[in-house]
């Protein structure tokens, strides 16, 4: 995984709530055997026109001029600026994978769903929860000033814009270590693997039923 | 000290190791897998050099991408394909039990863990889909996860975790004739929103889901996730009990004794402490319908669809300017006005075989609106249709004019060729009406599986109470 420490980037407004993750990445996607490639599909069925394919070279499909991520002013946005309950429904990782295919690397919303805010920090990502006012003003700068960009510390656990404001942000101390040092939880939970044994021993007495029934 | 709830109950049994920091090594007893969200995870494993860590705890079978016509050739579409058959490679691989496309015991991942007694109370249950809360109406710990974390209960048998919150969804009193598990699930989405759960593992109770079969409380739970919650779970009683004997992985002999009186001590204590209480009256509860893009967006059929300029919270606001659009509905109008183009019967929500009885009883010798373009059946299991089949439920669709198909996910996320067409409406017995989610530009109405007949025949909304 890779390291997040600090990070500064244009900002792109993703003005609605309750973006759900069949919206972040359509369903016909989701037939990829690959973790990589999902960026061009990212909000497929808002971003372009017709109907899109697995498979397909997206640079010549008809985008929908509307839709935020095709202004030219967001072009190269790497923080995502949501509104509550982004990511809620399907738990298809695919969705972070996508937003980071794309180079989104930050999400900050008023709230998320879990499913979706746990499989982020598996992925590099770093969702940043702020109060609605807060996300309100960003709101507004964004949409007041071109290029608008922000820094993210995630050490120090603040968000810097450039007005000089700082907005202190949450986060897990476990998922930060991960973050700061692009740790691999796995290799991290195998250093525990006698626990686990010690743990399988003891249920086996108490939970038998549970064991060497399915096979 | 305040009694322990049945989440506190299940999550305490399950720490291999409570860490410093706050978050807990937590123990999975059982792994579903389908072919979805797996390739990855298994790719991972592989460039790791690592090997699943306890075979006997994963369970697999393709549900998402299967055709639902007869299974006489191989899947059509390549990439699916591809997909189907990397699960079955996997799998034969490592020599994890699957249930292959064409094994009568294959189904939607959700409805053959409890039937084959894989899903067992007292456990910790997993799988890459969120609607993994189903297994939680058996008094187990059930959560949809990531394909990274996939990878993670592959090599490890554990997860990394934060316990969650404790809310109570009590329904009390009973609900009237007529109302159904999916429309006291639909109610309380109403009630709490879609994020009123989030951060909590939410038990159901009160006499309202007492009353309920497992088959119902799985409907319930099943829909936790559109509440919010990754976790949905309901007391063990004497119904969940009853419901695993004889099922093919279940205990038996004194094996069973022993595990029986460990489940009975899966419940809330009286004394427990709910960090969130919801309660709502069981007779307030009609047949639900949703009208929007979100869960939350529902109404009873008699109730006119709310305003957006009445609303006083602006996002919502724009939230539904955004979904009358979408729907190409109005505020004001009923849904006895929509007419529905499709209709589908299934999912893990609702394609049990109380769910396929409960929609047959509402035929009464009836047939499908001409202005219905299409009525589809999905049972939720090779064993649900067989059973099905055995009752002659097939035979009172088939002459209503409805589609028998094969076991599958079908059109609840339409990646298979089950699909809506652009702007059509399509009354669902499935668990969500986002945009796109039946088919680009399908318009979803989630509805309980008699809700679901009702208005195939009637060929409009209807309150299957009056029908």
């Amino acid at each position: 995984m890779q390291k997040y420490t600090v990070e500064s980037g244009i900002v792109a407004p993703m003005d609605r709530a309750n973006v759900d993750t069949d919206q972040i990445i359509p369903k016909q996607f989701l037939k990829s055997i690959k973790r990589s490639g999902f960026g061009p599909n990212l909000f497929d069925e808002w971003r372009y026109l017709d109907i899109g394919q697995p498979g397909q070279d997206c640079s010549k499909r008809p985008l929908n001029p509307e839709f935020v991520l095709n202004a030219p002013r967001y072009k190269g946005a790497s923080i995502l600026l949501a509104r509550r309950n982004f990511g809620c429904g399907s738990s298809r990782e695919h969705a972070p994978w996508a937003l980071l295919d794309y180079g989104f690397r930050t999400v900050i919303a008023p709230s998320f769903a879990d499913i979706f805010f746990n499989n982020c920090f598996q992925n590099g990502i770093l969702p940043i929860q702020l109060s609605e006012k807060i996300i309100d003003t960003l709101f507004e700068h964004v949409h007041a000033n071109e290029g608008y960009s922000l820094t993210v510390n995630l050490e120090e656990q603040v968000v810097l814009s450039p007005e000089g404001d700082r907005y202190p942000f949450e986060v897990d101390p476990f998922r930060k270590h991960c973050l700061l040092n692009g740790l691999d939880d796995i290799g991290l939970t195998l250093v525990d693997a006698d626990a686990i044994r010690a743990y399988e021993l003891r249920k086996r007495q108490e939970t038998p039923w549970l064991f060497d029934v399915i096979r | 000290m305040a009694g322990k709830t049945l989440y506190d109950k299940l999550w305490e049994s399950h720490i291999v190791k409570q860490r410093d920091d706050g978050t807990a090594l937590i123990y999975i007893d059982r792994h579903l897998l389908h072919e979805v969200t797996t390739p990855q995870a298994f790719e991972g494993l592989r460039l790791a050099g690592r090997k699943p860590w306890r075979i006997d705890a994963n369970i697999a079978t393709p549900d998402h991408n299967v055709p639902t016509t007869p299974r006489t050739g191989p899947i059509e579409d390549p990439i699916s394909r591809i997909q189907v058959q990397t699960l079955d490679d996997n799998c034969d691989e490592y020599g994890i039990l699957e249930f292959k496309m064409k094994d009568i015991r294959q189904g939607i991942v959700h409805v053959i863990g409890p039937e084959q007694g894989a899903t067992l109370p007292g456990t910790t249950i997993v799988c890459g889909d969120s609607h993994t809360a189903t297994h939680g109406a058996f008094g187990a710990l059930a959560h949809g996860i990531g394909t990274s974390e996939v990878e993670h209960v592959l090599a490890t048998q554990c997860l990394i975790q934060r316990k969650m919150k404790n809310m109570a969804v009590r329904i009390n009193g009973p609900v009237k004739p007529g109302v159904t598990a999916k429309d006291i699930i639909l109610h309380i989405i109403g009630v709490i929103g879609t994020a009123g759960g989030t951060g909590h593992a939410i038990e159901f109770c009160g006499e309202g889901i007492e009353n309920l079969s497992i088959e119902g409380r799985m409907t319930v739970c099943n829909m936790a996730i559109e509440g919010g919650a990754r976790s949905g779970m309901v007391a063990v009683d004497e119904k969940t009990i009853e419901y695993f004997k004889g099922r093919p992985y279940a205990p038996k002999g004194e094996m069973w004794d022993r595990a029986v009186a460990y489940w009975r001590t899966l419940k809330s204590d009286p004394d427990a402490v709910f960090d969130t209480e919801v309660n709502i009256d069981g007779a307030d509860i009609k047949p639900m319908v949703s009208w929007g893009t979100s869960p939350e967006m529902v109404v009873t059929i008699d109730q006119a669809l709310p305003d957006p300029e009445k609303e006083a919270d602006p996002v919502k606001a724009d939230g539904m300017r955004r979904a009358y659009k979408y729907m190409g509905l109005k505020p004001g109008i009923t849904m006895a006005d929509v007419v529905p183009d499709r209709v589908f019967i299934g999912s893990c929500t609702n394609a049990r075989i109380e769910d396929l009885r409960a929609a047959a009883a509402v035929i009464k010798g009836r047939s499908v609106s001409p202005k219905v373009k299409q009525a589809m059946v999905v049972p939720g299991s090779g064993l649900v249709k067989q059973q099905a089949e055995k009752e002659g439920i097939d035979k009172l669709f088939l002459a209503a004019g409805f589609e028998w198909r094969e076991p599958g996910c079908s059109m609840c996320l339409a990646m298979n060729a089950d699909r809506l067409g652009d702007g059509e409406h399509c009354a669902s017995t499935s668990n969500r009406n986002f945009e796109g989610r039946q088919g680009h530009g399908g318009r979803t109405h989630l509805v309980s599986p008699a809700m679901a007949v009702a208005a195939a025949i009637a060929g409009k909304f209807v309150d299957v109470r009056d029908f």
